[in-house]
């Protein structure tokens, strides 16, 4: 059998009574999800040191020229706006799809170590090899689906999408953070300074030349998300009912698993691994959604959460610049803990 | 029942790694009627199934559906024939009845048919097949065990085959709905013709709603006919090694097994 004794307790749950009608509200919470992006991204084009007022902002944005704003806005703010609309959604999709594949939601790659695969190989491009945008992008690809295949394997073949799955992730994680720390501390104080600000995740570094990369990327995957949301809801019936029903199950996830791991890398290739967004993005579309998770509303989720920790980080705090991926990892750990403590109270701690 | 699918194994040898289960098992599901397979816990049954609805490659032999290897035919296509309610399956958090039963209509779509009114109507007729329709917009999350079951068992039915495997459909269940199931799985074979095989733990259910019944001990086929012909004392002591009486059950007038253990049998003592 393949269902493990992690989802007993989901299934065989209490009775939670007046749930809601699932089409209404999923396009509700999309809505809402699609205007805060937006919402957003207008702040993040707005707001900062100089604040650039809307009849401004159409005015650079029809190509007229406003001295001292035109420069800001689209050489900095927009391509990083961009660069946060993107990578939010690909770490939104991406975690979403390991966490339904694996029907845990501590299976997301940045905690199973798949993010940290990337991270790895990428930094030992840059440091190593002197990578940058797709060649790095490639690597970091590289890097995450050998770790996720090397998890796989070890957690006999998915068949313990379970505790196994989840710690031999962590075990990964932790394996290949020293990897990162060793490469850091062999390589000179200024390069090391760069892949460091690159690790700890930020939108700062952003060019029109990076997000069309990740532009480029993502609506390269875009079909196979199409695909992957349709294989999910057949495959989240258990695999024997997937495959009575004529699904190639083995095929199937890996496919589903190679998708997640290019969204993951691309994304992490530009941004660096922003971090707990691609954990945070699904079950906060599962909350607004009323339970039921979709891959739209996670990405959305996901551009939110980045776009939002970037205001944060670069308004909320004065002087200082906080980079995107400080904020979301102090927003992500404590989620995190949460998500612990609730899982153990109904018996299925990761 | 000449155009209906036909299933069946070919010295079929199943197991897991180097553990065999079943060995060399030839069998035909005999089309239009309920076969029953029914053993001790361990002698193979639900492996037999997980072999005949190709969860499950086989070691040595061949599982064959209309004369060709299972696994050589696509996935899909074997889906809009045969049908599998697996021993356990999972309905995602908070999901509809309705929704649920329609992704039983995935193998009749593809890339560019997408959800069509013939699908609604499957859906329907799964959804009345199964007295669920009242249930329809409800969460599978709050219904009861009973319910849940039927409900699974509608959404094998809008996947619409000739042919439907159940593995334990009845397990964990009290005994008014253990009935209510097989009475609706005995509908779906009168109704429509449906071939059905169903992994049973309880014999006399098994005697009672069968029209063909196989007993397997030790991944072999012991017996196999008419549960009239094949239900006797015999058969059960060397399948569970039990013994007991077989009786005429009065309601059904098929066998009905009374076990006798070591205690409460006095009739029968002396």
């Amino acid at each position: 059998m393949t269902i493990n004794p992690v989802e007993t307790p989901v299934r065989t749950a209490p009775a939670s009574k007046g749930t809601p009608r699932r089409p209404r509200r999923t396009a509700l919470a999309g809505t809402g999800l699609a205007a805060a992006v937006v919402l957003l991204f207008l702040a993040k084009t707005t707001l900062g040191d100089v604040v650039v007022p809307l009849p401004a902002l159409a005015a650079i944005l029809r190509g007229e020229t406003v001295p001292g704003l035109g420069f800001i806005v689209m050489e900095d703010r927009l391509p990083a706006a961009a660069v946060g609309l993107l990578a939010g959604a690909a770490f939104g999709l991406a975690g979403t799809l390991f966490q339904t594949l694996l029907r845990n939601p501590l299976a997301s790659p940045d905690v199973i170590g798949v993010g940290y695969g990337g991270a790895a190989a990428a930094v030992a491009g840059m440091l190593l090899f002197d990578l940058q945008g797709a060649g790095l992008a490639a690597v970091a690809f590289a890097g995450a689906l050998a770790v996720a295949l090397a998890i796989h394997a070890l957690s006999d073949s998915g068949r313990h999408t379970g505790s196994r799955l989840i710690l031999v992730g962590i075990g990964f994680a932790a394996m290949l953070q020293s990897i990162i720390t060793s490469l850091l501390t062999r390589t000179d104080v200024r390069a090391a300074g760069e892949a460091l600000h690159w690790l700890v995740g930020s939108l700062s570094g952003s060019t029109w030349e990076r997000a069309a990369v990740l532009g480029a990327a993502v609506a390269l995957l875009l079909p196979g998300c199409a695909r992957a949301a349709s294989t999910l809801r057949i495959l989240e019936l258990g695999d024997d009912a997937a495959a009575g029903l004529g699904l190639n199950v083995r095929r199937s996830l890996l496919g589903l698993v190679v998708l997640g791991v290019a969204l993951c890398a691309v994304a992490t290739a530009v941004t660096g691994p922003l971090s707990f967004i691609a954990f945070l993005s699904g079950p906060l579309a599962r909350l607004m959604c009323g339970g039921r998770a979709s891959l739209a509303c996670s990405a959305l989720a996901g551009a939110a959460l980045v776009l939002g920790a970037e205001l944060i980080g670069s308004n909320a705090f004065g002087d200082t610049d906080l980079p995107a991926g400080v904020v979301t990892g102090a927003l992500g750990a404590p989620f995190l803990l949460w998500l612990l403590v609730r899982s153990n109270k109904r018996g299925n701690g990761g | 029942m000449a155009d209906m699918a036909r299933l069946e194994a070919r010295e079929l040898t199943l197991g897991y790694g180097s553990a065999t289960v079943v060995r060399d098992l030839t069998l035909e599901l005999p089309a239009g009627e309920v076969t029953m397979i029914v053993g001790a816990n361990g002698c193979g049954k639900s492996t037999l199934l997980r072999g005949l609805s190709r969860l499950l490659r086989p070691a040595s032999g061949s599982v064959l559906l209309d004369g060709r290897d299972i696994h050589a035919r696509p996935a899909r296509e074997v889906a809009r024939v045969l049908g599998l309610l697996p021993q356990s399956p999972i309905a995602p958090d908070g999901i509809t009845v309705r929704d649920l039963v329609g992704r039983g209509r995935y193998p009749h779509q593809g890339w560019f048919r997408r959800w069509s009114a013939e699908d609604d109507a499957a859906v329907d007729r799964a959804l009345a097949a199964t007295g669920t329709a009242g249930l329809a917009e409800r969460s599978v999350d709050e219904l009861s065990g009973g319910q849940r079951q039927r409900v699974w068992i509608a959404m094998a039915l809008a996947q619409e085959t000739d042919l439907l495997l159940l593995d334990e459909p009845t397990t964990f269940l009290d005994v008014a709905h253990q009935v209510e199931v097989l009475d609706v799985i005995t509908d779906l074979n009168r109704e429509r013709g449906t071939t059905v095989a169903i992994v049973l733990h309880d014999l006399n259910l098994a005697a009672r709603y069968g029209d063909h019944l196989v007993a397997l001990k030790q991944g072999r086929i012991v017996a196999a006919g008419r549960p009239a012909d094949v239900v006797t004392e015999e058969l059960v002591s060397e399948v569970f090694g039990l013994p007991c009486r077989v009786v005429p059950d009065p309601v059904a007038g098929t066998p009905l097994v009374l076990p006798l253990g070591r205690h409460r049998t006095a009739a029968v003592a002396g």
